[in-house]
């Protein structure tokens, strides 16, 4: 019940007094009350729970995160080669 | 999905894990905090990837597991009256209270309708004006904003058919609760990632440092839940004490202030019972006296109510880590999924469900 999930904002509208939205969870649309993130645009990412957006998401520190883990990987293997799959498709 | 796959790599995750198996030198008990967390470790296999010296155990964020029986009853009492339409998150409907669930009140003819958002109950008492809608707020700090912000939209339409039914319950009262007890065992924490996307976590460095316990905010995918492990063990193996935060692309020091702001508004603090654990002084929020007009508790005679618990159910000493779920004599035998005894057994964030869900091949139940 707590899950959050990543969306994309895709639509911001006004209904009913509050900032409200449309998220895209990978092809599937909801509407969603934005009014906790006024700061929110068009393409940004947010972390939806019931429907509310709790937060928006930081792209530069999800790639830190990605980096900083892949730099453990190059450190422990000493090759350089893990994962960097994962680290263009983020930013993509 | 973007800020979801790529923290399922298998092999960023492989790597976190052997960083962590290099670091370790002795036994360290963890706990994460939140079910979701502990759904997501069972999921992956977390638990069994892990070297044996770390032990996870599971903690008490599940609002479902910890809303109290008393509670549960005062829902159904309210679902059972003829003109009541009973709005909940779809968890709550088998969770048993005294006797029956919220399915049962169902099946006896109440209107009982699970909504996915808190407006979408508004919305229910926007189009039914002669009927009174109640929704079961229950959550923790991840959820409050939801609920509250429904309060705020009926009072804005005027609307005076809607009430919530509080159980609303706060994490750090928790952490006092768990490291103030004689019996603890944890050495260092997860904290729930959501619960800090809302109010950060200047809130957990005064806890850590009483306690002389390390605390890492984490999210929920493998990577976040490897990587929070690993910064953990990483102070506790250095002896250093701090809260750290491995969960930033949610999760700012301060969190989310416009919020914040609002739940003050509209909440304040109180005691709270926690189902299994018993009373944690202010545990919990309750709406402030300008919002009792939404409040069901006062909307509704909900004097007699006799809460009773199923005497096997150990799911308290579950909730604050003493015990796991295969130590109940129940577990999988008269408790399942399908007639639980306990709220765990319930939740898709409850530990007895993960672990019923999850277990592996050739394990006893
Ligand atoms: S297995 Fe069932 S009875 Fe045992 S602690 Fe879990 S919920 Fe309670």
């Amino acid at each position: 019940m707590c899950l959050g999930v990543p969306g994309k904002i895709v639509e911001i509208y006004e209904q009913g007094g509050l900032k409200m939205g449309k998220v895209d969870f990978g092809g599937v649309l909801r509407e969603t009350c934005l009014a906790y993130v006024p700061e929110a645009q068009v393409g940004d990412y947010a972390v939806i729970h019931v429907g509310f957006a709790l937060n928006l998401l930081d792209e530069a520190e999800a790639l830190e995160t990605l980096a900083l883990l892949k730099e453990i990987g190059e450190f422990e293997s000493g090759l350089g080669l893990s994962g960097p799959e994962a680290a263009d498709e983020i930013s993509g | 999905m973007k800020y979801q796959d790529e923290y399922r790599d298998q092999s960023l995750v492989g790597e976190a894990l052997e960083e962590i198996r290099r670091v370790v030198t002795r036994p360290w008990t963890l706990m994460e905090i939140c079910g979701g967390q502990t759904h997501a470790i069972m999921r992956h296999g977390i638990d069994q990837l892990l070297p044996t010296e770390i032990e996870l155990v599971h903690g008490p964020g599940c609002p479902v597991c910890v809303t109290p029986v008393e509670l549960v009853d005062k829902a159904l009492a309210i679902a059972s009256q003829p003109d009541v339409i009973f709005t909940s998150y779809g968890d709550m409907l088998r969770v048993p209270g005294t006797g029956m669930d919220l399915f049962t009140v169902r099946a006896r003819g109440g209107d009982v309708r699970v909504v996915y958002s808190p407006l979408d109950a508004v919305r229910i008492a926007q189009q039914n004006p002669q009927r009174q809608v109640v929704f079961f707020a229950i959550g923790f700090e991840t959820t409050a904003p939801a609920n509250i912000m429904s309060v705020l939209q009926a009072q804005a339409l005027g609307l005076t058919n809607y009430s919530i039914l509080v159980s609303h319950v706060r994490v750090p009262p928790a952490l006092h609760a768990i490291l103030g007890s004689a019996h603890n065992r944890v050495q260092g924490f997860l904290l729930a990632g959501h619960v800090c996307a809302v109010m950060g976590y200047h809130e957990y460095p005064p806890i850590a440092e009483q306690y002389q316990t390390p605390m890492t905010v984490t999210g929920f995918e493998p990577l976040d839940i490897v990587r929070g492990i690993l910064q953990t063990v990483r102070m506790l193996e250095a002896g250093r004490v701090s809260v750290e935060n491995a969960y930033t692309r949610v999760v700012t020091y301060e969190g989310n202030r416009a919020a914040q702001q609002t739940i003050q508004r509209v909440f304040t603090e109180c005691d709270r019972k926690w189902r299994g654990i018993g009373v944690i002084p202010n545990s919990g929020w309750r709406l402030r006296p300008e919002f009792e007009a939404f409040d069901a508790e006062k909307k509704f005679d909900l004097q007699a109510i006799h809460p009773e618990e199923s005497p096997l159910c150990i799911a308290g000493q579950i909730l604050q880590g003493l015990k796991k779920p295969p130590d109940c004599a129940a577990f999988g035998v008269q408790c399942t999924p399908e007639s639980p005894l306990g709220a765990t057994m319930v939740s898709s964030e409850g530990a007895c469900a993960a672990y019923y869900r999850y277990r592996r091949p050739g394990q006893d139940l």
